[in-house]
């Protein structure tokens, strides 16, 4: 059952993702799209991290930071091609990431949290104030990928919009792709086991300080890919995609989808990305509805939305 | 030797801000285990109002009380509408709560208050005074003088007072609590009104020196925990000195080393401590039930 | 592109909003940070342009047609900021774009702007902006750059060759760092002292204790805006320091020296526009007229002093106004070429002559130095 039920999510992500632009009325849905993309691709590192293993991290924008700015600033003093750029942000954040890894997650719990918040506000400062690297905080141009170009030169013209939307979707279904083969595997049934609980799982044989830092590192790399698809999507970077809020905002939609749901990244992102475009109107009310939105969904619908929902359908009881 | 003074003037300014922050931290979490992120907007609302009742005509005295009322029933309104329900939450689904509450109450201040950036004038005045070749604000005596009287409370509450025990029994073991005639509802409704009331009496003192306007909150919020995990979260002696440090460890740097990476050694320095004790300074060795 | 009838839920909740803008055929949109950290500097924008649209509409609008106003807030966040670009440009069809409250935004608007050829006028104030020029890319502020050039050649006058610079981390704060730096050669005057502080600071006295203490110096300049500069301006005080202290255009308003306090602000300097001294103009000032007209309705209409930020919107928009009118037509490409004639046009904060490789269109008259006496402004000449 369980590998269906792998498949089966992924055959929908793919269909909806490719069936939804015929609904589009203009090319700002597909922007719009795109970026809903990225966020939950960096929401499912989240979910390996948060929802999996059950570490916080208050800081994981910081790894979407490197990775946009290594886009930004690769190609430009090493020469690289945008692609490889992409590759480099997710070997430096991996490598940070079990460097800063190592020691803080020994913490549990608030203390983790502020530890990773440490993180992720002296990535942000970093960017910030090395002005002469980075172009500080008024952000740094980010060269084309590319890709787009080559695909016109094969036949195949897309708008930018349409590009994007396509490629961060399929990002999107190749990451989502790994997080449930995760799950599935020793590796994940080890994190979920010391999310359970550390001593139990310590008892079993499970090393839980190496199997913490994968998620940790594996997480680090989605936000990596995701701050960089973001960065050269926009041909442009600021230091606040390390910020705090950005984190903030990472963990809140990965909590309000469920946080131990890939689907639910998808939707935790979907809603998260799209409220601020749906309340244009109400711009002034836009800061309430949102902590509303967030307090009311982690009161009453504790789990997240998805698994709610996917309990109200199948009609179990507690 | 002025130069060093002056350095800890500043550091001790700051530090009194953060501290007093800090302090709000540590009430809450003793009696439910939440870290309050909204705990900034708290002190946020005390300089807000405060500003806005002043405008209206109330002296400052009066309307800082005003301030401190109406924040405390914010409180525990946060308590019942939002917290009592999602009681027994993992961690992260509480830090969610808190920050969906900080974001709301910002929402409603931008409508209710306006977004411009307000200041109320100083208790005692502006001039300076001189001390061996510094200099330092009046108001920032005021400050440290709250922080501190604010610590001596708390500590005395929580090791003196009958109802202070009942605080901390009741985060303990909130059943055993309610077993031994502790009335906890009472208890989270109290630590709830009393966070936010120390959370807007710091917002009254310190608005002078920093200035308030709709979002100061979140700032506040984060150097405030990041003071209070310093010093070990959930007592005072810890807040008080978390946050005093945090200021000291600022202001030494910018002073000393370079204004640009201030903030960085004072997160450099909180991740050290944190790696040796993992408490913080004074915070209670926890042993974890299995 | 054609826009296809759904019932799709964004789609409803949009049109619900534009109802009214349907039937407009002149669509101005605007991406303005009226929330988030540069709110006091995007909310009296976003008003003026509120204010100005419904003044031009009442008087019956462009050419006999209305004027519709599709107004975003990107609340300081250049991603969301060129979401609603692309937005404005493809879901509500708009013929010209006027904002980005700040430069990351600015940046991410023209991005988006220059590929779909559209006129944007930005209201930030970073040189980067209009140099190099891009086709379709307008600015209203003057440059950080200029905005140091005046405080130097003030500077200079005064016989000033050693300055302390305290500097807020932000963008605008960084930025007019970096062009101080690069010019200040020129006008033969070295910096004895660097400091920075974050925008959110409480106290710089550590760092201006520092500046204080750096051998020769002779005055301070702190690029900066918001709350920090107010701080500074007060430890400034004191700290007794005594030398001239130069501020920012980025505080030019009459709450800098409420939040400063009266005392702390005495003999503050700051290159400032005409609109915060609209009371001292002469009467053959070309100014005079305009500046009076929009302070008066601002302050009636909102209850609050004017700024110059809300300024920079005015004038964006009267730039606009003027661009199409005389263009006679809505077309993107006809609207950017007269706007690239503009010759002589007074705004609050200058008189604009526009060229194809200027398309800033000021020059350093039109900037003022001001000076602070008693509470008040008063024109350094």
């Amino acid at each position: 059952m369980r590998i269906s039920g792998k498949h089966l999510t992924i055959l929908a992500m793919a269909v909806l993702i490719a069936a939804a632009p015929f609904f589009f009325p203009s090319g700002y849905y597909f922007r719009v799209g795109a970026l809903i993309f990225v966020n939950a691709l960096a929401v499912t590192g989240i979910v390996i991290l948060t929802g999996y293993a059950g570490q916080i991290s208050l800081g994981h924008a910081g790894f979407a930071g490197i990775g946009g700015y290594a886009c930004a600033l690769a190609p430009v003093h090493l020469g690289l091609h945008p692609a490889l750029a992409v590759v480099l942000g997710a070997v430096i954040s991996a490598i940070l990431a079990y460097l800063v890894g190592k020691p803080i997650l020994r913490l549990k719990g608030y203390y983790l949290g502020v530890a990773s918040l440490g993180f992720g506000i002296l990535v942000a400062m970093v960017l910030n104030n090395e002005r002469h690297l980075t172009k500080g905080p008024d952000g740094i141009e980010v060269a084309d990928l590319g890709l787009r170009g080559l695909l016109k030169d094969w036949g195949l013209n897309l708008s930018n919009g349409e590009f994007w939307y396509a490629f961060t979707g399929l990002c999107l279904v190749i990451g989502a792709w790994i997080a449930l083969n995760l799950h599935a595997s020793p590796t994940g049934r080890a994190l979920r086991a010391l999310h359970g609980s550390e001593i139990a799982a310590g008892t079993v044989g499970i090393d839980v300080a190496r199997v913490k830092l994968q998620a940790f590192v594996i997480s680090a790399v989605y936000a990596s890919v995701a701050g960089s698809l973001l960065a050269l999507q926009n041909k442009f970077v600021t230091p606040d995609i390390a910020g705090f809020m950005h984190s903030v905002e990472m963990v809140t939609m990965a909590v309000l989808g469920g946080v131990g749901s890939v689907p639910g990244a998808i939707l935790g992102a979907g809603i998260l990305t799209l409220l601020p475009q749906v309340l244009t109107v109400f711009a002034e009310y836009e800061q309430l509805i949102l902590g509303l939105v967030m307090m009311l969904v982690m009161i009453f619908l504790r789990e997240g939305l998805v698994p709610s929902i996917m309990r109200k359908i199948r009609g179990r009881g507690e | 030797m002025s130069e060093f003074l002056q350095f800890l003037f500043s550091g001790l300014t700051v530090g009194a801000v953060y501290a007093l922050v800090a302090l709000g931290f540590t009430i809450i979490y003793n009696a439910s285990g939440v870290v309050n992120f909204a705990q900034g907007e708290f002190v946020m609302l005390g300089g807000m109002i405060t500003v806005f009742a002043t405008a209206a005509g109330l002296p400052l005295p009066l309307a800082a009380l005003v301030a401190i009322a109406a924040t405390a029933a914010v409180g525990v309104a946060l308590n019942k509408l939002a917290i009592e329900p999602a009681r027994g939450a993992p961690v992260v689904s509480l830090i969610i709560i808190t920050i969906g509450a900080s974001i709301f109450i910002r929402g409603a201040a931008q409508l209710i208050f306006d977004k411009q950036i307000h200041s109320f004038p100083a208790f005692s005045g502006d001039d300076p005074i001189h001390v061996m070749g510094a200099t330092i604000l009046s108001q920032s005596l005021w400050a440290i003088g709250g922080a501190f009287a604010v610590f001596v409370g708390l500590w005395l509450f929580f090791t003196r007072t009958i109802l202070g025990r009942a605080v901390l029994a009741t985060s303990n073991n909130r059943l055993a609590a309610q077993l031994v005639g502790i009335n906890t509802d009472f208890v989270m409704t109290l630590s709830f009104a009393l966070s936010a009331g120390i959370g807007a009496f710091a917002g009254v003192l310190i608005t002078p020196i920093t200035m308030t306007s709709y979002d100061v909150g979140l700032g506040l919020a984060l150097k405030g925990f990041a003071g209070a995990m310093l010093g070990g979260m959930g007592n005072p002696k810890g807040a008080f000195a978390g946050g005093l440090l945090l200021g000291l460890i600022e202001a030494m740097t910018a002073g000393y080393l370079s204004s640009q990476y201030k903030e960085a050694a004072a997160f450099v320095v909180i991740l050290a401590v944190l790696f040796f004790m993992p408490q913080g300074l004074f915070g209670r060795k926890s042993t974890e039930r299995v | 592109m054609k826009k296809t009838l759904t019932t799709t839920v964004p789609a409803a909740l949009i049109a619900l909003g534009l109802a009214t803008a349907a039937c407009a055929e002149i669509k101005v949109g605007a991406s303005i940070s009226a929330t988030g950290p540069a709110a006091f500097l995007g909310d009296p924008e976003a008003k003026t342009l509120e204010m100005l649209v419904e003044q031009l509409n009442a008087k019956g609008g462009i050419n006999g047609e209305e004027v519709a106003l599709v107004l975003y807030d990107d609340g300081g966040d250049a991603n969301k900021a060129r979401t609603f670009a692309t937005r404005l440009i493809e879901d509500d069809e708009v013929q010209a774009i006027i904002g980005g409250t700040t430069t990351g935004t600015s940046m991410s608007i023209l991005s988006v702007a220059e590929d779909a050829e559209i006129p944007f006028i930005s209201l930030a104030g970073a040189i980067d902006i209009i140099q190099p020029v891009k086709p379709y890319t307008f600015k209203t502020p003057h440059t950080d750059r200029m905005a140091c050039q005046k405080i130097f050649e003030d500077m200079k006058k005064q016989g000033i060759t050693k300055i302390g610079l305290i500097s807020g981390t932000d963008g605008f704060g960084a930025s007019m760092q970096a062009q101080c730096k690069d010019v200040i050669g020129e006008y033969g005057i070295e910096i004895v002292a660097d400091e920075t502080y974050d925008p959110k600071d409480a106290d710089m006295t550590a760092q201006l204790t520092k500046i204080k203490n750096a051998a020769g110096v002779q005055a301070v300049l702190n690029p900066g805006f918001g709350q920090g500069p107010s701080i500074v301006t007060r430890n400034y005080k004191q700290l007794a320091i005594g030398l001239p202290l130069y501020q920012s255009h980025g505080v030019a308003s009459d709450g800098f020296i409420e939040l400063a306090g009266k005392d702390a602000a005495e003999g503050v300097r700051l290159p400032g526009t005409a609109l915060l001294v609209a009371g001292l103009l002469a009467d053959g000032d070309a100014q005079k007229p305009v500046v009076a007209a929009y302070k008066e309705a601002f302050e009636a209409k909102y209850k609050v002093p004017v700024s110059t930020f809300g300024g920079y919107a005015h004038d964006g928009f009267a730039l606009l106004v003027d661009a199409i009118t005389r263009a006679g037509s809505t077309e993107p490409e006809a609207i950017r070429d007269a706007l690239e004639t503009v010759s002589g046009l007074a705004g609050t904060t200058g008189i604009y002559t526009m060229s194809p490789e200027n398309h800033l269109g000021l020059d350093l008259t039109a900037f003022r130095m001001l000076e602070i006496k008693d509470g008040d402004w008063t024109i350094v000449e």
